[in-house]
């Protein structure tokens, strides 16, 4: 009697409670649609150093003979405005390394995909990271257009002395 | 066995008595609504939601379905975390002919549209208090214009817009006399007036200019509408205080079993003002934009508006009485309906545009108010929504033919059905809701799926913090019939309106960084080769450059006490979400945040000589704390020469000026 009692009661509950519950449980896609399309900065995948030419669009940049004298005053301006808070022309290192020498240390694509695909390199290039350990900071992306990349090569091979 | 039997009733009675009160999350909440408003991290939201922040003058901005806060943009009050109304740049923004004003009260929002539908463009928002209307642009989520309000007090019917952006509304809370006047409070019903303000945008930049002022009886404008599709020409506003009461009006405004909606019709009002039928009124008016290239604010002093009285311009206003002060005036996607909500009442009046239309034609009036014909209101009434609740303050649609409204006095949200206006659905809110929003959802083009409800109540839902606490806004499923409580998020400031509009309308054309080569400030340093300091009298013009991780100059001497120093700081920074920040210690004014390829300015004005260290706020690289500077401040009448620079010592570019 008392058991019999007993699930009556247990069952007047549970139907109380069912009935007016939620008794919908549809499950429903992830709200959620869209993801972030920035890549993580922190996962990075060195590309063995001897790559000379880094990880970007520039695989083979012409250069010409003798210097462009448009783009190299081209390249001062965006040098002017963008890249001489950190590095200077002579081989000093301020905040970045100084630039005396580097189209001999680098080659043409290697500054232009440096320059132009600044995170990339920095989070795939083993050598790019290996400037990052000695400069310790990131170098800014200066959203430079190809254009402005290739003419900063100009005033780099005019500082090296290059014709 | 008696005592069992009791027991199993008891135990019955407080099963049943729990499953269906649903006071409490636990209960309200079905099984799947942690999914429905889950966002992965990384992942983005679905909706952004702009909401009023009410008392603190700004408009926030969420994710829906998450609820997550994503950023706090800054209109009508200054602003510590970007030093907006504190810049040189930005001060005059909150300049109004009664001087600088530092705080206002923000009540709705209203995205931008064109045929009906969010274009993506801008968000208008109005301020109560000193009344005003900006432009919020969506590509910068930044204020670019404010406009003040002539003629008003209490800018509460506004910013909603006709459905192709082509005006903005203001309307008046507070009956005042025109121009300014002295006249003795009791003095109301002769001379105190209401303005309704129609502000044309310009289709391509934006700019608001005020258009025409229609001259409306005193009475209080609570909330407006425009009309839809076949209504497209009127504009709707709710009123209260149609007694014309100027002291208790708790009590002497609720007099009335009626008050009105004024219908007007804006094409007409149009019309008249280009007919000349209107009269230029001296009135000053402060005009403050925003220049995305100089990056300064440009404040002009307008000096007389165009008023339209009604006596002058037949068949541009009638009047439709509506049940106890009407408060939301919402009109159903399809332009038809108009759906009134007397505060104060237990029912919604639902009228019909084309009814109203037929009984104008047949001049089916009661009488007329102030010369305003008011339509009988059986001849304009489609039907009211019986016993909906209690206190129904507003409404919004969905794509379906369903309306929401929101009750205050009862808490709750309701579900109904436009044709045959019956009560489709309830949901309990926590509590006391005042808006509420459904995405697109005063639109021709609702997009449904969610509604959110906006509380003045919070108490008990969050963890407390104290006799102040943040507001309560909650997220409902409107997904097939039933409402689904998914969500309690907390919002800041007191939201009243709200909008939301998809993502993917404006998250791509999001800006990420101001392009340095097309910055055009004055006080640019482009490049830290143009970093120097300038004097003239006692005006010092620091241009200030800012890269990580140093400032230049960074070392500066040859200031004195008294001196009004400017720091121009230039973030040389050409990439996303790279800010600097800028301080110097005991500046009585303010901080900079100088977003990348951003001039901002911050005056200095030292009263004590010493040291003053200066450094960058926003953690921005590993040598953050390293980016740091000193200003050297002499006393008045000493002879240190000026004299600046970076690393200046040993590098051969040693700055010194010329005296």
């Amino acid at each position: 009697m008392k058991l019999k009692l007993f699930c009556i009661a247990f069952c007047a509950i549970a139907v109380a409670l069912y009935s007016c519950g939620n008794s919908e449980r549809k499950s429903s896609p992830n709200a959620a649609s869209e993801t972030a399309s920035t890549e993580p900065a922190a996962t990075p995948t060195p590309v063995p150093s001897g790559d000379a030419k880094g990880v970007g669009k520039f695989t083979n940049v012409q250069l010409t003979h003798p210097l462009d004298e448009k783009m190299i005053v081209a390249g001062q301006q965006t040098y002017d405005v963008k890249c001489a808070s950190c590095h200077k022309m002579t081989d000093e290192k301020l905040v970045g390394p100084g630039w005396k020498g580097v189209t001999d240390r680098r080659t043409p694509e290697w500054i232009m995909n440096f320059i132009t695909n600044t995170d990339e390199m920095l989070n795939k290039d083993a050598e790019a990271q290996a400037m990052l350990e000695i400069c310790m900071v990131r170098m800014p992306n200066q959203n430079l257009k190809d254009e402005d990349a290739r003419a900063i090569l100009e005033f780099m091979r005019k500082n090296d002395g290059k014709n | 066995m008696k005592r069992l039997s009791f027991l199993l009733i008891s135990c019955a009675v407080l099963g049943s008595m729990q499953s269906c009160k649903m006071k409490n999350t636990e209960s309200a909440v079905s099984g799947d609504a942690a999914s429905k408003v889950y966002v992965a991290p990384g992942k983005y939201d679905e909706f952004y939601n702009f909401v009023s922040g009410g008392f603190n003058g700004q408009v926030t901005v969420y994710g829906l379905p998450s609820g997550r806060l994503l950023k706090m943009i800054p209109v009508f009050s200054l602003n510590p975390e970007n030093g907006y109304g504190y810049s040189e740049e930005t001060k005059d923004m909150l300049k109004t002919t009664a001087g600088y004003v530092p705080w206002d009260d923000q009540h709705h929002l209203e995205l931008s549209q064109t045929n009906g539908e969010h274009d993506g463009r801008w968000l208008f928002a109005n301020a109560n208090n000193t009344p005003r209307i900006a432009r919020i642009d969506l590509s910068t989520f930044k204020t670019m214009e404010i406009l003040e309000i002539p003629n008003s007090a209490g800018n509460h019917s506004s910013p909603f817009i006709t459905e192709n952006t082509e005006y903005v509304i203001a309307g008046t809370r507070f009956a005042v006399p025109m121009g300014n006047e002295d006249v003795p409070i009791n003095s109301f019903k002769q001379n105190f007036k209401s303005t309704a303000t129609f502000v044309s945008v310009d289709k391509n930049t934006g700019n608001m200019d005020i258009a025409f002022q229609i001259m409306l009886p005193g009475m209080n404008l609570d909330l407006s509408h425009a009309g839809k599709g076949p209504s497209h020409d009127w504009f709707f506003f709710s009123t209260y205080n149609t007694e014309q009461a100027n002291t208790l009006l708790e009590v002497n405004a609720s007099q009335k079993d009626k008050d009105f909606i004024v219908a007007v019709n804006w094409k007409k009002a149009e019309e008249y003002a280009h007919a000349g039928k209107g009269k230029r009124l001296p009135a000053g008016y402060i005009h403050n934009t925003f220049d995305e290239h100089t990056q300064n604010t440009t404040s002009t002093l307008q000096k007389e508006v165009l008023v339209l009285d009604p006596k002058d311009c037949p068949d541009m206003l009638y009047m439709i009485p509506c049940p106890k002060s009407p408060h939301g005036c919402d009109i159903d996607p399809t332009g038809e309906y108009i759906v009134g909500s007397g505060k104060l009442a237990a029912l919604i009046p639902v009228f019909s545009f084309s009814k109203l239309q037929t009984a104008i034609q047949n001049k089916k009036f009661e009488g007329v108010y102030y010369g305003i014909p008011v339509v009988k209101y059986e001849e304009a009434l489609y039907g009211e929504v019986k016993k909906p609740g209690l206190g129904p303050l507003h409404t919004e649609f969905d794509a379906e033919g369903n309306a929401y409204t929101s009750f205050f006095i009862s808490s709750e949200v309701v579900k109904w059905n436009i044709k045959d206006l019956k009560v489709i659905d309830r949901s309990p809110t926590f509590y006391s809701v005042g808006h509420l929003m459904v995405p697109g959802g005063d639109t021709r083009k609702p997009y449904g799926k969610y509604l959110v409800a906006y509380n003045k109540i919070t108490k008990d839902r969050f963890l407390p913090t104290g006799p102040e606490l943040a507001q309560s806004a909650q997220l409902y499923s409107i997904e097939g019939d039933k409402l689904k409580l998914l969500l309690d998020f907390p919002t800041f400031g007191e939201p009243h309106y709200a909008q939301a509009l998809p993502a993917q309308k404006i998250k791509d054309k999001s800006t990420k960084f101001y392009d340095i080569m097309q910055n055009k400030h004055p006080f640019i340093s482009l490049g830290e080769k143009n970093a120097k300091v300038v004097r003239q009298g006692n005006r010092v013009d620091i241009y200030m450059t800012a890269i990580r991780s140093h400032l230049t100059p960074d070392n500066i001497e040859g200031v004195f006490v008294g001196d009004e120093i400017y720091f121009h700081v230039t973030n040389l920074e050409q990439d996303w979400d790279v800010p600097h920040g800028f301080a110097i210690k005991n500046n009585p004014n303010a901080e900079l945040l100088i977003m990348p390829g951003e001039t901002s300015t911050l005056k200095f004005v030292p009263d004590k000589q010493g040291i003053y260290p200066f450094y960058c706020t926003d953690f921005c690289s590993a040598l953050h704390q390293e980016m740091q500077g000193y200003l050297r401040v002499s006393a008045e009448g000493s002879n240190v020469p000026l004299k600046y620079g970076t690393n200046a010592t040993d590098t051969a570019s040693v700055l010194t000026a010329q005296k």
